[in-house]
C-alpha cells in the first residue's frame, strides 16, 4: 500500500519488488498467521458448546433453502485447520519469492469470517440474510462516498471532503425533501449539494492551487459548523416544514427478488441501493472503457502530457470533480432519505473518512473501492447483528472490529499499491 | 486565474505537507525560510487580517439571515428602511459584543477581576488548542498527516485519569507521574500510526483515522469495564474525578479557571521551537518534510524520522488530552474528554502555518472563538456552530492569498 498524494516516492521504492523482493511477499503470509492465531486462541481460550444454526431461506423465496446447523466448536476447528491451510500456502508462495493472490486472501477472509460468526452463535440462530442485506444497506453511503472520491482522485484532485459532501447532501435532501413533498427532489438536492462542495474544492484547490488535503479538511468542517448552524437556528424551529423528508421505501424487483439468499440481499432494497448499482457500473466502465475516462486518467497521472495532447487539464478536472460531487452528494441521501427520518447534527459520525479509506483500499478502482466500502458496511453491520444475539465478545471490541481491520489489511495486505502519479497536484501551465 | 500569482508557488507556505506533496513540483528554491519572513514583512499579515475579517463577514451573513427580527424587517423594507437597517445593526453588534464580553473583557461586570475573567478562560480554552496544534504541525512539517488528534487524545486523557485515580501519591511526584502517562499514550498511539508507515508504507491518514475510532472503543470499553476505569459501583462510562493531587494548580487563584495547563503549552512552543529550527533532529523532520527522496540520499532513515516525529507529535497532542483531564474537566474521564480539540488542532495548525510561533497565536485566536461562542450562544441564542464556520473560512482566504487580494483589489505580492 503506498499512499495517497502526499508523499508518493518513498514507499513507492520500499514496496517495489525489486527493491525487496522478499519482505513485500512476507507481508502477506505474516498477516495471515497472525489472524489465524487470533481465531485460534479465541476458541481455545473462550470455548464454547452448543450447535449454531445459519438461516438462509425468507418466506417469499421461488424454494426454501434448509438451515444449516453445525456443531460450534467441531466447525470452527476444522475451520482453524483450513486456515493454517491457507496460511502454509501463503508462505509456500513466498519462500519462492511469489505474491499471495487475491482470491486465497479473499477464501482466508471468508474462512476466519465464517469462524468467527460459528464461534459467536453458538448455542444461537444467525439470519444470514439479514445480516447480508443490512451491511449492503449501511454501506450505501460509503460506496457513493468512495466512487466520489475515486474519480476526484483519478483526475488528480484529492478529495478528503467527501465527509462534507455526504453531510451536506444528507442535509440537502432532509430540507428540499420536506418542502418538495418528494424524496426524489431530496435526491436532486442531495446531489446538487455534493456538486456545490465538490465546487469550491475545485475553486481553491484547481484555481488557487491550495493545498488540496488542506481545502477539503477545513470543508469538512465548514459544512459541520454550517449544517449544525443552520439545523440549530432554522431547522429545530420548524421541524414538520423543513426537517421531516418522505422516505424511499423498500422495493422489491419482482423476479430477482426471489432467488433465495442473492434476491433477498441484493434486490429487496431501495431505490438508493438500486441506483448505486448502476453508478458504480457507470463509473467502471465510463473511467475505463470511455474517450472521457481516457482522458480524466491521463489529467491524473500525467497533466502535461495530456495538455501537450491538446486536453484542458483544469476543465477536465473541474468537470470530473462535479461529476463526483454528484455521485458523493447521492450517498448522502441515504441518511435522510432511508435511514433516519430526519436531519441530525453532524450525523454522518464520519462515514467520509471511512470511504476516503476505501478509495486507498481499493487502490483508486471504482470495483475494489466498492469492495471495500462493502467490507465497511459488512463490519458494522455484523456488530449490530452479535449485539442483537448477544455475542461473547464486550460490544465494544466488536465495534473496534471494521477499523482494526483496516489497519491490517493496510499495513499488510494491500500491497504495493500506486496513487495516480498528479494526484494532489494542482497544474499550473507554463 | 493562474497568471494572478505566477510569482508564489506553493500555496503562501502551506504547512510542509504542501511542499512534500509531489516530487515533480518544482524544486523549492533556496532560502525558503528568508522567503517566509519576507511573505510576513512584505504584507502577508495583511492577507491574514483581511481573511479574518472576510470570514467574520461571511459570519455576519449568516447571521443575518437566520436572524427572525431581520426578516421581518426585510419584509417591509420598501415602507420603513430604517426598520430594516435598525434591525440589521442590532443584530450583529449584539452577536459580537457577546463575543468579545465571552473572549475578552466583560464590561457588564462589576469589578476588574470579573470584567477580565473571559480573558482567562480564552487562554484555558487555548492551552490544549496550542498542544494539539504543536502536534499536528510538527508532524506537517515532515510530511505526514496526523488526524488522529481524536485518539491520541482520549487515550493520554484516560491514561492520566488511570495514574489519576488508582495511583497514590503526594502532589509533586502524582501530578508529573500523570501528565508524563498521558503523554507517553498519546506518543505510543501515533507512534503506531509511524511504525506502519515506516515498516510497511502504510498510509498515515488511513492509519490515524481507523485509530482515532479504536481508541474511542477502547477508552469506552475501559470506562464501562469495573475495575478498569469506570467509577466503583457505578453504571455510567465515566470514571472517579480527579483527586485534588493530580488536578493542574489553578494560576491566578480559584475565582478563575485558568490553570498550569498553559503553562505547559508555553513551554511547548518553546521546545518545539527549538527543536525544529535548532536541532539535528528537527533539521531531519524538515529536511524529509521537503523531499524525502533527497533526505534519503543525503542519508537521512526516513524511516526512522517518521516514527520518531510521530512519538512527538502523539506527546504533544497526549498532553492535550492531559490538560484536560486534569485541568479543564477534572470531574472525570469521559469518552468526549477531547471536547473536538483533536479535529480543531488542525485547523489551528493549518492557521499557524505549522511554524510554533503561528500555531501560538492561531491558537489564542481559536481560544477566545470558542470561550465567545459559548458566550454569543448564551446571551443571543446563535448557535455556537457559527464558529466552526468562521474558523474555517479564516483557514480557507489564508491559504489562498491571491483571491484575498483580487477581492480586496490590493496590488499583486512584489515580485520576488
Amino acid at each position: 500500500m503506498t499512499t495517497t498524494a502526499k508523499v508518493p516516492v518513498p514507499i513507492d521504492k520500499s514496496a517495489e519488488p525489486v527493491a525487496v523482493p522478499r519482505r513485500a511477499a512476507l507481508k502477506a503470509p505474516i498477516m495471515l498467521g497472525v489472524v489465524t492465531l487470533l481465531v485460534a486462541l479465541l476458541v481455545g481460550l473462550g470455548a464454547r458448546a452448543g450447535d449454531t444454526t445459519f438461516q438462509l431461506a425468507t418466506d417469499t423465496d421461488f424454494f426454501d433453502l434448509p438451515e444449516i446447523t453445525l456443531p460450534s466448536t467441531a466447525t470452527v476447528w476444522t475451520l482453524v485447520v483450513l486456515l493454517a491451510a491457507c496460511t502454509a500456502a501463503s508462505a509456500l508462495l513466498a519462500s519462492r519469492g511469489r505474491r499471495t493472490p487475491l482470491w486465497l486472501v479473499g477464501l482466508f477472509a471468508l474462512l476466519a469470517m465464517t469462524a468467527f460468526l460459528t464461534w459467536a452463535a453458538a448455542d444461537e440462530s444467525l439470519t444470514v440474510i439479514g445480516l447480508l442485506g443490512g451491511s449492503i444497506t449501511l454501506a450505501v453511503p460509503l460506496v457513493f462516498g468512495a466512487l466520489g472520491g475515486v474519480l476526484g482522485e483519478r483526475a488528480g484532485v484529492v478529495n478528503i471532503a467527501i465527509d462534507g459532501q455526504l453531510l451536506f447532501g444528507a442535509f440537502a435532501a432532509a430540507m428540499v425533501g420536506t418542502l418538495v413533498g418528494s424524496p426524489w427532489g431530496g435526491l436532486v438536492a442531495a446531489m446538487l449539494a455534493g456538486a456545490l462542495v465538490a465546487l469550491v474544492l475545485g475553486f481553491f484547490a484547481i484555481t488557487y492551487f491550495v493545498d488540496q488535503v488542506i481545502v477539503g479538511v477545513v470543508l469538512n468542517v465548514l459544512v459541520i459548523g454550517l449544517t449544525s448552524f443552520l439545523f440549530g437556528q432554522v431547522l429545530t424551529e420548524n421541524p414538520d416544514t423543513l426537517n421531516a423528508p418522505e422516505h424511499f421505501s423498500r422495493l422489491p424487483i419482482p423476479v430477482l427478488g426471489q432467488i433465495p439468499v442473492i434476491g433477498p440481499v441484493l434486490f429487496r432494497q431501495t431505490i438508493l441501493v438500486y441506483l448505486m448499482y448502476v453508478a458504480v457500473a457507470v463509473v467502471a466502465w465510463a473511467l475505463y472503457r470511455t474517450k472521457w475516462g481516457l482522458r480524466v486518467r491521463a489529467v491524473g497521472e500525467h497533466p502535461k502530457a495530456a495538455d501537450t495532447v491538446g486536453i484542458k487539464v483544469n476543465r477536465t478536472r473541474y468537470t470530473t470533480l462535479l461529476i463526483a460531487g454528484l455521485v458523493a452528494g447521492a450517498g448522502g441521501a441515504t441518511y435522510t432519505l432511508v435511514s433516519v427520518p430526519q436531519f441530525g447534527e453532524e450525523m454522518t459520525d464520519g462515514a467520509g473518512y471511512i470511504a476516503l479509506a476505501a478509495v486507498i483500499f481499493g487502490r483508486w478502482d471504482p470495483i475494489r473501492a466498492t469492495l471495500a466500502a462493502l467490507l465497511f458496511g459488512f463490519a458494522s453491520n455484523l456488530q449490530l447483528a452479535l449485539s442483537v444475539i448477544g455475542s461473547p465478545v464486550p460490544s465494544q471490541f466488536m465495534l473496534m472490529l471494521p477499523y482494526v481491520v483496516t489497519i491490517i489489511a493496510v499495513a499488510g495486505l494491500v500491497g504495493a499499491s500506486r496513487a495516480p502519479a498528479a494526484d494532489g497536484v494542482p497544474y499550473r501551465k507554463e | 486565474m493562474s497568471t494572478n500569482d505566477e510569482t508564489q508557488p506553493a500555496p503562501a507556505g502551506a504547512p510542509a505537507a504542501g511542499a512534500v506533496k509531489d516530487p515533480k513540483e518544482p524544486p523549492q528554491q533556496p532560502g525558503r525560510f528568508d522567503g517566509v519572513l519576507r511573505e510576513i514583512v512584505a504584507g502577508n499579515a495583511m492577507v491574514a487580517v483581511l481573511s479574518v475579517f472576510l470570514a467574520v463577514v461571511v459570519g455576519s451573513l449568516m447571521i443575518l439571515l437566520t436572524d427572525e427580527n431581520v426578516r421581518d424587517t426585510a419584509g417591509y423594507i420598501g415602507a420603513r428602511p430604517t426598520d430594516f437597517f435598525s434591525a440589521v445593526w442590532t443584530s450583529i453588534s449584539d452577536a459580537y459584543s457577546a463575543l468579545f464580553r465571552g473572549a475578552v473583557y466583560n464590561t457588564n461586570l462589576e469589578g476588574f477581576q470579573g470584567r477580565i475573567r473571559p480573558l482567562t478562560e480564552t487562554l484555558k480554552f487555548a492551552g490544549p488548542l496550542i498542544l494539539a496544534g504543536l502536534g499536528v504541525g510538527l508532524a506537517f512539517r515532515a510530511g505526514m498527516f496526523n488526524i488522529g488528534g481524536r485518539g491520541q487524545m482520549l487515550l493520554a486523557g484516560a491514561a492520566a485519569g488511570w495514574v489519576g485515580v488508582s495511583v497514590d501519591l503526594p502532589t509533586v511526584l502524582h501530578l508529573p507521574l500523570a501528565v508524563l502517562a498521558g503523554a507517553l499514550a498519546g506518543a505510543l498511539w501515533a507512534g503506531i500510526a509511524g511504525f506502519l508507515k515506516a515498516q510497511s508504507g502504510a498510509h498515515e491518514v488511513i492509519v490515524t483515522i481507523m485509530l482515532n475510532y479504536v481508541g474511542y472503543y477502547l477508552v469506552f470499553y475501559a470506562l464501562s469495564k469495573q475495575g478498569l476505569l469506570q467509577a466503583p459501583g457505578s453504571l455510567n462510562p465515566k470514571s472517579q474525578p480527579m483527586p485534588e493531587s493530580v488536578v493542574l494548580p489553578k494560576l491566578l487563584g480559584d475565582r478563575f479557571n485558568l490553570h498550569a495547563g498553559f503553562l505547559i503549552a508555553l513551554v511547548a512552543v518553546a521546545v518545539v521551537w527549538w527543536l525544529l529550527n535548532k536541532s539535528a533532529l528537527g533539521f531531519r523532520f524538515r529536511a524529509v518534510g521537503e523531499n524525502p527522496d533527497a533526505a534519503r540520499a543525503a542519508g537521512i532513515n526516513v524511516g526512522r524520522t517518521y516514527l520518531v516525529v510521530m512519538l512527538i507529535a502523539g506527546g504533544l497532542v497526549g498532553l492535550a488530552g492531559v490538560n484536560q483531564i486534569l485541568g479543564t474537566t477534572t470531574s472525570g474521564v469521559t469518552v468526549d474528554l477531547d471536547a473536538g480539540i483533536g479535529f480543531d488542532a488542525i485547523t489551528v495548525a493549518l492557521l499557524g502555518r505549522s511554524r510554533p510561533l503561528g500555531i501560538l497565536a492561531a491558537g489564542l485566536l481559536f481560544g477566545g472563538l470558542k470561550a465567545g461562542g459559548f458566550s454569543m450562544a448564551a446571551a443571543e441564542g446563535i448557535p455556537v456552530e457559527i464558529v466552526l464556520v468562521i474558523q474555517s473560512l479564516i483557514v480557507l482566504f489564508i491559504a489562498a492569498p491571491p483571491l484575498v487580494r483580487a477581492i480586496f483589489r490590493l496590488p499583486k505580492e512584489a515580485t520576488a
